[in-house]
């Protein structure tokens, strides 16, 4: 690549540095403008007047004396008990996570180690369940969770992100075990292992790289869901991403809409430090998938 | 592996998948032609000395509630549901094909029908966010791949965030800015010098901002998976092409699009599913009046105060029959290949 570089006119260069700028400020800027926005007051941050007073915090100043404020968040996080809803995101989190690994890399591992045709439709059949939007699936478990009496609560909704989550997790899972070579469990059986002892003893230990990059997709799938968890759990047991939809509908009529802006925002700060420490892990996770698929 | 073996490392996942992907796609179809039952009524003859006697029908509150917790599912009613006004509508479109003259009155009557409205929306938006999210992402890999190596790590970080950031969230953060009272929205307005032009008053507007939003969200994963193509470019063929003489356009056209091909069906595979599953841009738009989705359909009839289940049935089982036909191709592709190598 570094010699194909040097080729480039300067007038190319100019026009692929001025496209990646263009790209990072419509990338990252709505971002950007929304962190310095949540720490003023509503008519700054929406100003209908002058647009500058976003940046300046006119009101913000002459309400507070500063020009910056965590009104919102002392709103959300306080007042409106965010840190509740936080909690059980990171519970819903913390379990889908572990239990769709634990699941996922059994099932993944021997659909990687079995060369009978049924691994093929098994995993064709994933993929069609891939493709089943989660709100139609959702339809069909509000009547059976209404009369079995548990609709509302964390473990159902747990159980169901699990469920959503591994026709993709098996097929991460399968591409990545597929690298493994076969010879590795192969000469444990020779060695009078069983082949759950193979995995176990010789697999386990290889597999942790391929398991952390599927463990963040989980993750990222269990914490931005909105379907399944705004229509599967009451209101005392919301989730981060439902109680900001639900801020939205009470807020526009009562205009604390910071409320909604500061929770956004602490929403938003986990996956900022999960895409800066773990940028290579999504970035090799995304395209295990495409390579194989 | 031998089969019992395999069953059994198998079982866990293939139980959740059956039970909650599997069951829940057949309760939805047995739901759909199922409605719940009427309230029971009763006739009460009152008679009063000299008025005479009269017969008044009311509600039997208890009977009703025994007999919908008896059959929570309701009564069985055929295909009624699918084809009454809130789904397809047969009726309605039977009249509006009999009575327009032309094409597009047919076709603007049809878009008042609610279920057709979310079924266009959710086409335009696939097909077109589909093909835009492909060549925006094709554009920033090779941009990126052309960039000095110091600047990559910090291009891809920030090129990430709108594809990791939740969805809702995402939708939330870009609709604050293009609101009327927002810092894009206000440009917008003060460049065209009309101090009306807002997102919430035109659906036209309204899809566009949709259709970006799309775009905006999706182009990151397109931009990661086609940047990990360009690493494996066939080193030699791009030398050999240089040295016949073949031009940038050229060499990207004969050489790295060929090269890209299996990986662009990949991504439009996925988008496909992805967009077709529209719902949260319009929750964080607060875009229902103007455009609504399959997908937001369906949640729109389960939440609220009266859940309704049995339309919400219907329209997710015309939700995967849509899905079906999408895939199809596709899996008839896999299929063919498949035979093929066996």
């Amino acid at each position: 690549m570094a010699v194909k570089l040097e080729k480039r006119p300067t007038s190319l260069k100019v026009l692929i540095y001025a496209f990646i700028v263009i790209w990072l400020i419509v990338a990252a800027f709505p971002f950007i403008w929304t962190v310095w926005g949540s720490f003023k007051v509503e008519l700054d941050f929406f100003s209908i007047s002058d647009w500058t007073n976003a940046l300046t915090g006119e009101r913000t100043k002459a309400e507070y004396g500063r020009p910056f404020t965590t009104t919102g968040y002392e709103g959300a996080w306080i007042e409106n008990h965010f840190w509740r809803n936080s909690l059980n995101t990171f519970i819903i989190c913390f379990f889908v996570v572990c239990t769709s690994l634990t699941i996922g890399t059994l099932g993944g591992y021997a659909l990687s180690r079995s060369s009978y045709q049924y691994t093929f439709w098994l995993l064709v059949i994933a993929l069609i369940f891939r493709a089943m939007p989660p709100i139609t699936l959702v339809a069909g478990y509000m009547l059976p969770f209404f009369e079995w009496n548990i609709w509302g609560i964390l473990p159902t909704t747990i159980v169901v992100l699990v469920a959503i989550n591994q026709p993709f997790t098996l097929w991460m899972l399968h591409s990545f075990f597929q690298n493994i070579p076969k010879e590795l469990d192969e000469s444990a059986k020779v060695d009078g292992c069983t082949q759950f002892e193979a995995f176990r003893f010789v697999i386990i230990p290889a597999m942790w790289p391929g398991v952390i990059t599927t463990g963040l997709f989980s993750f990222l799938l269990a914490y931005n869901d909105f379907a399944v968890t705004s229509m599967l759990l009451a209101e005392n047991n919301r989730t981060m991403v439902p109680a900001i939809a639900a801020f939205l509908g009470t807020t526009y009529t009562e205009g604390n809409i910071m409320f909604a802006v500061a929770a956004v925002v602490s929403t938003t700060i986990p996956l900022f430090l999960l895409v800066m420490f773990f940028q290579k892990q999504i970035v090799s996770g995304l395209t295990a998938g495409a390579v194989k698929g | 592996m031998r089969h019992s073996t395999f069953f059994w490392f198998v079982l866990p996942t293939a139980s959740a998948m059956v039970l909650f992907i599997a069951f829940p796609i057949i309760s939805v179809l047995v739901q759909s032609v199922h409605a719940p039952h009427p309230a029971v009524l009763v006739e009460v003859e009152t008679c009063t000395p000299l008025v005479g006697c009269t017969v008044e029908t009311t509600m039997d509150q208890d009977a009703t509630k025994a007999i919908r917790e008896a059959e929570p599912l309701g009564r069985f009613i055929g295909l009624e549901i699918f084809f009454d006004r809130g789904h397809l509508a047969v009726k309605e479109v039977g009249e509006i094909i009999r009575n327009s003259n032309s094409f597009n009155e047919a076709f603007s009557k049809l878009s008042n029908l609610p279920f057709y409205r979310a079924l266009a929306f959710t086409l335009t938006f696939t097909f077109i966010v589909t093909p835009f999210v492909i060549i925006f992402g094709f554009l920033i890999a090779i941009t990126v791949n052309a960039i000095s190596s110091h600047l990559k790590g910090l291009v891809i970080f920030f090129s990430l965030l709108p594809f990791v950031v939740t969805q809702l969230i995402g939708a939330l953060v870009l609709f604050w800015m293009i609101d009327s009272r927002g810092i894009l929205g206000s440009a917008v307005q003060w460049l065209a010098s009309d101090p009306n032009l807002s997102l919430k008053a035109s659906t036209g507007v309204m899809w566009v901002s949709l259709i970006i939003y799309g775009i905006w969200h999706a182009a990151p994963f397109a931009f990661v998976i086609f940047y990990a193509g360009l690493q494996t470019l066939p080193q030699d063929q791009i030398e050999a092409a240089k040295i016949d003489g073949a031009s940038r356009y050229q060499q990207t056209k004969y050489i790295i699009i060929p090269h890209l091909f299996p990986l662009i069906t990949f991504v439009a595979l996925i988008q496909l599913m992805d967009n077709f599953r529209v719902f949260e841009p319009i929750v964080g738009f607060n875009a229902s009046a103007h455009a609504q989705s399959l997908s937001w359909f369906i949640f729109n009839d389960l939440g609220g105060e009266t859940r309704q289940l049995s339309s919400a049935a219907a329209s997710s089982v015309l939700t995967i029959i849509g899905v079906s036909i999408l895939l199809f191709p596709v899996l008839f592709r896999t299929w063919r290949d498949f035979r093929e190598r066996t």
